[in-house]
């Protein structure tokens, strides 16, 4: 047995923020997880899929992050303990769904993982921060620094969450949900009772005019949450205030490079450290600010808190000094280094240690860079170089996300254009109707699933005919090998070309890349038709 | 080892068993009864490109993340990866390079010059010390990939790091699966016999 699940009340084990996350959710007595992979979160979906059936637990890896979101509300709403766990571009895609969801709220308890990845470590796409989602959805969210407060606020989320009948989201950052660190166990929970769905269309059924009344209700629920945030030991203020009147804000990851940076700097200050991000206790952020000449917020990102400070500030003490972005970037995560360069600049000292002139030095020397690439013997080398070899000159190759993003790197350098999840061939379509240029689109087999199948058809009704080449290896490898509805850890398979087909497209071919020549003289055939065309180019990752 | 923290960065490449090598360091310094923290990076980043991890132990540890400048040793599986760790090496931190002895080659560019590598290192770091584990590895035990325990072996054994060789030994029975134990201890062994010089 596994040591998340077999370790014991009392004992200190080392987890991996995402594995707090999935012992808080156990200690809780989580009865339905449901995910879809994306890292920095994909730990929470990999690690239940190795201990679910042990722990006596349903857990499925879903379509997609809205399906998942709905099939964990359908658990929900018939009274189980839920877990969602997904990346933060998986939460736009559950969007549409979680904005209702947060009006009607929920029937047992639900907790949604969001992991968030400042510098984009293992993201394409855009350096997303969800806490945008705040004012967005209304919903609650709570921001841990490390692993035990992963499990802590993990449990905290079920609370309220049966408190308040909402959903309550978790949001990591990289620093968090892949920081390893000692986790102090307690008992594990097993819920009972049979799961039932009681009808119950004034709650479930979002429709006109009711959905206003919803939307009262959420507002009143988080103005309640908010009385509980006030209080609560989440939001806390460590050290006194002194002579300078100087003072933090931080919440997350940012929380431990400022006790780093006052340690370094030998400063001594008061701290605010907030667990909840919304409701923000903000007759408690106005106490604290209100003796205070001048604040640093340090937070990644987005001025979020810096902003609401400064609002919070204007009616009790419209002097007071806000530090922030004018010190730390908005662009990237911080490091230690900056927040110690920070926190100097605004108790006007200096570090002990010169980072300029260390950096200055660090970059004169002469480091090649070292891009990440495919596998060595990983199946899509050879389909890069087949279609590299075969396309004619001024083909636009349309890329999006999972292993095959690495052609665009040297030596391939083979995404023209690269977004989200099944926006290749959407966009393929795009530019066919605009030019008469030729495009090929790449789509992995997972994101086929995921968002790929809409842009297909729309090439099928509206008429346009790029070439897509479903990049089909077995698995969603890029995420860690999980498996998809074309490639299912047990149970049978849904075919990629019977879909295909099904939708009417005439020229689908299914190619093992490895047979170079039938690959080739395919493409070739292909890119000539006036219609859309399909190649399912299969072989498995080397991985699984 | 009284108040500051030890602070260890092990880079190289994707592929390598950094993340294994920096759980089993984690947790050895658990069972020494320390606080410890550790930093790494999954998905994209693992694929073949470069990587770093980093492992923080003390009474107590705060930032996952060692600040620029701020290591106390770095452990490299790869030479042109020891320079771009020279981020957290300093002088003012008596920083120690303990690297492997192997070059892997970056597509589209010359082969590097290991004296010039060591040069520029040095303006970083007075203590320095090239180990061939690749080739140990590969020679004695067939298996490159185990260059990585070779050298935190190394490490422990040659007191490069504070932490007791017994507890890396139970760290690692715990956390390398079964069937690859027999070859690390093994890699424990070989470590042994090896004579440092920095």
């Amino acid at each position: 047995m596994e040591e998340i699940l077999s370790g014991k009340t009392g004992e200190k084990i080392i987890l991996l923020g995402n594995n707090a996350i999935v012992r808080g959710a156990l200690e809780s007595g989580v009865q339905f997880v449901s995910t879809y992979p994306g890292t920095p979160a994909s730990e929470v979906g990999n690690t239940f899929f190795r201990i679910a059936e042990e722990a006596g637990i349903y857990f499925e890896y879903s379509t997609n992050e809205k399906v998942a979101l709905e099939a964990g509300a359908g658990a929900s709403f018939s009274g189980l303990k839920t877990l969602v766990a997904m990346k933060n571009f998986g939460l736009n895609v559950a969007s549409d769904f979680l904005i209702p969801l947060c009006y009607s709220g929920i029937k047992g308890e639900m907790v949604i993982l969001v992991a968030d990845d400042p510098n984009c470590w293992s993201s394409a796409q855009s350096e997303e921060n969800t806490r945008g989602f705040a004012n967005l959805a209304h919903i609650p969210i709570l921001e841990p620094s490390d692993s035990q407060e992963c499990k802590d606020f993990t449990k905290l989320g079920f609370e309220l969450s049966k408190k308040f009948k909402i959903p309550v989201m978790i949001r990591e950052t990289t620093r968090v949900a892949l920081q390893a660190s000692p986790v102090r166990l307690a008992r594990i929970v097993k819920a009972k009772g049979k799961a039932k769905f009681i009808k119950d269309p004034h709650q479930f059924s979002t429709m006109p005019p009711r959905v206003l009344e919803m939307k009262n209700e959420l507002l009143e629920k988080i103005e309640e949450m908010r009385k509980i945030s006030e209080k609560s030991p989440l939001n806390q203020i460590k050290g006194r205030l002194r002579s300078e009147k100087m003072g933090i804000i931080t919440s997350g990851v940012s929380y431990l490079y400022v006790k780093e940076a006052l340690k370094e700097l030998n400063l001594k200050m008061p701290v605010f450290k907030l667990g909840f991000f919304n409701p923000l206790p903000e007759k408690k952020i106005q106490k604290f600010i209100k003796k205070l000449k001048k604040v640093l917020i340090v937070e990644e990102l987005e001025p979020y808190l810096e902003k609401e400070t400064e609002r919070l500030s204007k009616n009790i003490n419209p002097k007071l000094q806000i530090w922030g972005k004018n010190v730390l970037p908005v662009t990237g995560e911080l490091k230690p280094e900056y927040v110690i360069s920070a926190l100097a600049k605004f108790a006007n000292t200096k570090p002990k240690f010169n980072f300029k002139s260390h950096l200055r030095k660090f970059k004169k020397l002469e480091i090649e860079k070292r891009f990440p690439q495919l596998c060595s013997n990983c199946p899509y080398w050879l389909i890069f170089s087949t279609v590299k070899k075969l396309a004619p000159k001024g083909t636009i190759f349309g890329g999006e996300i999972g292993c095959y993003m690495l052609a665009a790197y040297p030596p391939h350098k083979m995404q023209d254009y690269l977004f989200c999840m099944g926006s290749s061939a959407g966009i393929a379509h795009g530019i066919k109707k605009a030019t008469n240029q030729k495009v090929i689109a790449f789509v992995g087999d997972s994101s086929f699933f995921h968002a790929g199948i809409p842009a297909l058809i729309n090439t099928i009704s509206n008429k346009s005919d790029p070439l897509i080449i479903i990049m089909d290896n077995r698995t969603t490898a890029m995420t860690g090998q999980q498996p998809h509805p074309g490639a299912p850890a047990k149970g049978e398979e849904i075919k990629i070309e019977d879909i295909v087909r099904a939708l009417g497209v005439k020229y689908v071919k299914t190619i093992d890349p490895i047979n170079v020549k039938e690959f080739e003289q395919t493409i070739k055939e292909f890119l000539e038709k006036k219609e859309v065309s399909v190649i399912i180019a299969r072989r498995a990752c080397i991985r699984i | 080892m009284k108040k500051k923290n030890f602070n260890i960065i092990i880079s190289g490449i994707g592929g390598q068993g950094l993340i294994t090598i920096t759980k089993i360091l984690a947790k050895a310094a658990l069972i020494d009864g320390f606080d410890v923290k550790t930093s790494e990076l999954h998905g994209l980043s693992q694929r073949g490109g470069s990587v770093e991890t980093a492992i923080r132990f003390g009474s107590k540890v705060d930032s996952p993340l060692i600040r620029q400048g701020g290591a106390d040793l770095i452990i490299s599986l790869e030479l042109q990866e020891a320079l771009r760790a020279c981020y957290y090496a300093s002088k003012d931190s008596k920083t120690m390079f303990l690297i492997n002895d192997f070059v892997k080659s970056i597509p589209g560019t010359k082969k590097p010059d290991k004296s010039q590598v060591l040069k520029q290192l040095k303006g970083f770091s007075n203590k320095i010390a090239l180990v061939p584990a690749t080739n140990i590895c590969k020679k004695e035990l067939n298996k490159e990939v185990l260059a990585g325990i070779y050298l935190i072996s190394l490490a422990v054994l040659k007191g490069l790091i504070p932490l007791k060789a017994f507890s890396v030994l139970k760290a690692a029975k715990k956390i390398v699966p079964d069937k690859y134990l027999e070859l690390n201890l093994q890699t424990f062994q070989l470590a042994q016999s090896y004579t440092l010089s920095i």
